[in-house]
C-alpha cells in the first residue's frame, strides 16, 4: 500500500474518532453555556454556571446519587457473595447432576431480568420490595455469568494449593476463603468494573420498581427530570445529563486500560 | 478394603455432597426467584383471560397468542423488532470491526482514537438519549442547524413515522459499536505479526490478507459479539423512554417497550406474558448457540 493512501485511511480514523465523541463533548459544551448560544454554535459566547444551577435545583440529586451508589454497592455485594459459593461448588465439589444443574444456571443468560419484568413486578410485590433499592438489586445478584466466571477462575487455581491448605486443617470455607478468593482478585476486580458500570447505567427495572425519590436511581431521576411534561429548556438537560455520567465517565477516563481489560474478561453483563 | 475404611470413604463423600448443596443453594434459591419461577409464570398466566372485577380470568389456552397475532399494533411492533435488529446489529458489527483494525494499526492519536469509539459504551442510554434529543429536535437542533447551512429544510426526526426508527438505530449503534470493538480488537492483538509478514512475502495484498487470514481468525470472536448483539436488540429499549416513546402512531415502538406499556400502562399482563414467552423462545435459539461457543471458550483456556 502507498505512504499517501495509510495517511488517508489515518486521518479517516481520526475524523471518525471526532465525529463519534462529538455528541458527548457538544452536551458537555452545551451545559454551560446558554439555550440560545448553545442552539446557534456560538463558540465564542461566554460559559455560564446557570444550567447547573438550574439542574441542581431541579431535583434531589444528592438523593439519586446516594439511591445509585447504594444500588450499585448492594449489587455488587450480593453478586460476590451468592457467584462466589455457587461457582466454587460448581469447580471444586462432585455432586450428583452438577452438570445438568450447571446448565440450568447458564440458561439464565437468556431469561434476562429485563424481559421478565412483568412476573418479576409480581415477585417483588409479593416479597414486599417494591420501592426499595433491594428490590432493584435482587433480579441481578445470582448472576448466571458471575457464576460460570468464578467457576472457570476456580477451575484454574493449581489444586495444590488447596490439598495444602486442607493438611493445614482448613475446611471447605477456609479453603475458598484463604486459598481461591485471593487467587481470583482480578476476576473480583473484572467482575466489579462490569458490575459497576452496567448498574449505573441500568434503567427499565428500576423505572418499574421504584416510584418514590428515596428509591430512585439516577438514570429514572433523569428521565423524569428530562420528561417533555417538565419543560425544562435543553441546555439544563444537558447539564443534568453531564452531572449523572460525569462520575463514571471520569473513572473510566482515568482506569481505562483496567476497565477495557475488564470489559474483555467479563465481557457479558 | 476393608469395612471400617469404605464406610469413612462415604461418610466424607456424603459430607462433600452436603456442603456441596449448602454452597450452592443461596444462588439457586434467588435464581428460582427471580428467573426461573417467573419464566414458568409467564407461560402460566398467558394462557389465561384477563381478568375484570365481573369476569374473574379463565383458561383460554392459547387465544392469547392467537389475539396478539390479530393485534396490527403487535405486528407492526414485531416488524419494526426485525428491522432494528436487522440494522443495528449488521451495522454495528461492521463498524465494530473497522474500529479495531483502526485502533490496532500504528496511526497516530490511537490513544484517543480509542478513548472516542469506547466512550458511548460508559453512558447510560438515558443520557445518550438526551445528548441525541439535541441533535434531533426539529427547527433549532444540531442536524437541523447543520442542515440548515447546506440550504436543507428543516426535518422532524424523532415526529415522522418515516424517519423515528432510524433515528432510534442510531443511537443505539452509536452506543454499541464500541463496545464490540473492544472484543475484536483483542482478537486482532492474538494474531501473530509472522502471518502479516509471511503474506506480504507472498505478495499478498492487504485486502486478501484481510480477507482471507484476519476474518476467520475472527470468527469465534464474530459469533460471540452476534448473540451479544442478538440480545441487545431485545434490551436496548431505554432511549424510546426519551426520545420517541414508541411513536409517532407506534412506528418506532419496539417489543420489550411494547410489554412494559402492556403490563403497566394498559394492565394487560396475559398479552404482555404471551409476548414475553415469544421473546423468550427467539432467545432461546440463540442461548443454543451460545453454549456451544461457551464450551469452545472452555477448551481455550
Amino acid at each position: 500500500m502507498t505512504g499517501w493512501m495509510r495517511h488517508a485511511e489515518a486521518a479517516l480514523a481520526v475524523l471518525v474518532a471526532i465525529l463519534w465523541i462529538s455528541p458527548l463533548v457538544f452536551a458537555v459544551w452545551a451545559a454551560f453555556h446558554t439555550p440560545t448560544d448553545a442552539i446557534n454554535f456560538n463558540l465564542t459566547a461566554p460559559w455560564t454556571l446557570e444550567n447547573v444551577r438550574t439542574a441542581w435545583g431541579g431535583a434531589p440529586w444528592l438523593r439519586y446519587f446516594l439511591n445509585t451508589f447504594l444500588l450499585v454497592t448492594l449489587v455488587l455485594v450480593g453478586q460476590f457473595f451468592f457467584c462466589t459459593l455457587a461457582g466454587y461448588a460448581f469447580a471444586q465439589i462432585d455432586l450428583p447432576f452438577k452438570d445438568t444443574l450447571f446448565l440450568l444456571v447458564l440458561l439464565q443468560l437468556f431469561i434476562l431480568p429485563e424481559v421478565l419484568i412483568v412476573e418479576n413486578y409480581d415477585v417483588a410485590a409479593r416479597l414486599g420490595l417494591l420501592d426499595t433499592v433491594l428490590g432493584i438489586g435482587a433480579p441481578y445478584m445470582a448472576s448466571a455469568f458471575g457464576i460460570f466466571l468464578m467457576r472457570q477462575t476456580f477451575k484454574s487455581v493449581p489444586k495444590e494449593l488447596d490439598e495444602a491448605a486442607r493438611i493445614e486443617g482448613c475446611g471447605t470455607l477456609g479453603v475458598l476463603w484463604r486459598v481461591y478468593v485471593p487467587a481470583a482478585r482480578p476476576t473480583y476486580l473484572a467482575y466489579a468494573l462490569v458490575s459497576i458500570s452496567t448498574h449505573w447505567n441500568n434503567f427499565l427495572w428500576p423505572l418499574i420498581v421504584t416510584n418514590s425519590d428515596t428509591t430512585r436511581p439516577l438514570t429514572v431521576g433523569l428521565s423524569i427530570f428530562a420528561a417533555p411534561e417538565n419543560g425544562v429548556n435543553i441546555s439544563a438537560i444537558s447539564a443534568a445529563t453531564t452531572l449523572v455520567v460525569a462520575p463514571l465517565l471520569i473513572l473510566f477516563l482515568v482506569f481505562q486500560r483496567h476497565f477495557v481489560q475488564a470489559f474483555l474478561r467479563a465481557g457479558i453483563k | 478394603m476393608t469395612d471400617s475404611t469404605r464406610q469413612l470413604q462415604q461418610m466424607a463423600r456424603r459430607r462433600q455432597a452436603v456442603h456441596g448443596w449448602l454452597l450452592l443453594s443461596p444462588a439457586l434459591i434467588m435464581l428460582s426467584t427471580f428467573a426461573f419461577y417467573p419464566s414458568v409464570a409467564t407461560v402460566w398466566t398467558s394462557l389465561w383471560s384477563r381478568g375484570t372485577r365481573r369476569n374473574p380470568s379463565e383458561f383460554v389456552g392459547l387465544e392469547n397468542y392467537q389475539r396478539l397475532l390479530d393485534d396490527p399494533t403487535f405486528r407492526e411492533v414485531a416488524w419494526n423488532n426485525l428491522l432494528y435488529a436487522g440494522v443495528t446489529i449488521p451495522v454495528s458489527i461492521v463498524l465494530a470491526l473497522v474500529m479495531a483494525l483502526w485502533a490496532n494499526a500504528k496511526i497516530p492519536a490511537r490513544g484517543f482514537v480509542r478513548t472516542a469509539y469506547f466512550t458511548p459504551t460508559m453512558l447510560p442510554m438515558i443520557a445518550a438519549a438526551n445528548i441525541w434529543l439535541f441533535f434531533y429536535t426539529p427547527g433549532f437542533g444540531v442536524l437541523d442547524t447543520i442542515g440548515g447551512l447546506f440550504g436543507a429544510p428543516s426535518v422532524n426526526w424523532l415526529g415522522q413515522p418515516e424517519t423515528a426508527l432510524w433515528a432510534i438505530c442510531a443511537v443505539t449503534i452509536w452506543k454499541e459499536a464500541g463496545f464490540f470493538m473492544v472484543f475484536y480488537l483483542a482478537a486482532l492483538q492474538t494474531i501473530p505479526e509472522d502471518l502479516r509478514e509471511a503474506a506480504q512475502i507472498e505478495g499478498a495484498s492487504r485486502w486478501t490478507y484481510l480477507r482471507r487470514i484476519v476474518l476467520p481468525l475472527l470468527m469465534p470472536t464474530t459469533l460471540f459479539v452476534l448473540v451479544n448483539a442478538l440480545i441487545n436488540s431485545v434490551k436496548l429499549i431505554d432511549h424510546l423512554f426519551i426520545l420517541t416513546k414508541g411513536g409517532p402512531s407506534d412506528s418506532s415502538k419496539l417489543i420489550l417497550y411494547y410489554i412494559w406499556e402492556s403490563a403497566f400502562a394498559f394492565f394487560d399482563a396475559p398479552s404482555a406474558a404471551a409476548m414475553t414467552v415469544l421473546v423468550l423462545i427467539v432467545l432461546g435459539v440463540g442461548a443454543a448457540v451460545q453454549f456451544r461457543m461457551l464450551d469452545r471458550r472452555t477448551h481455550y483456556r
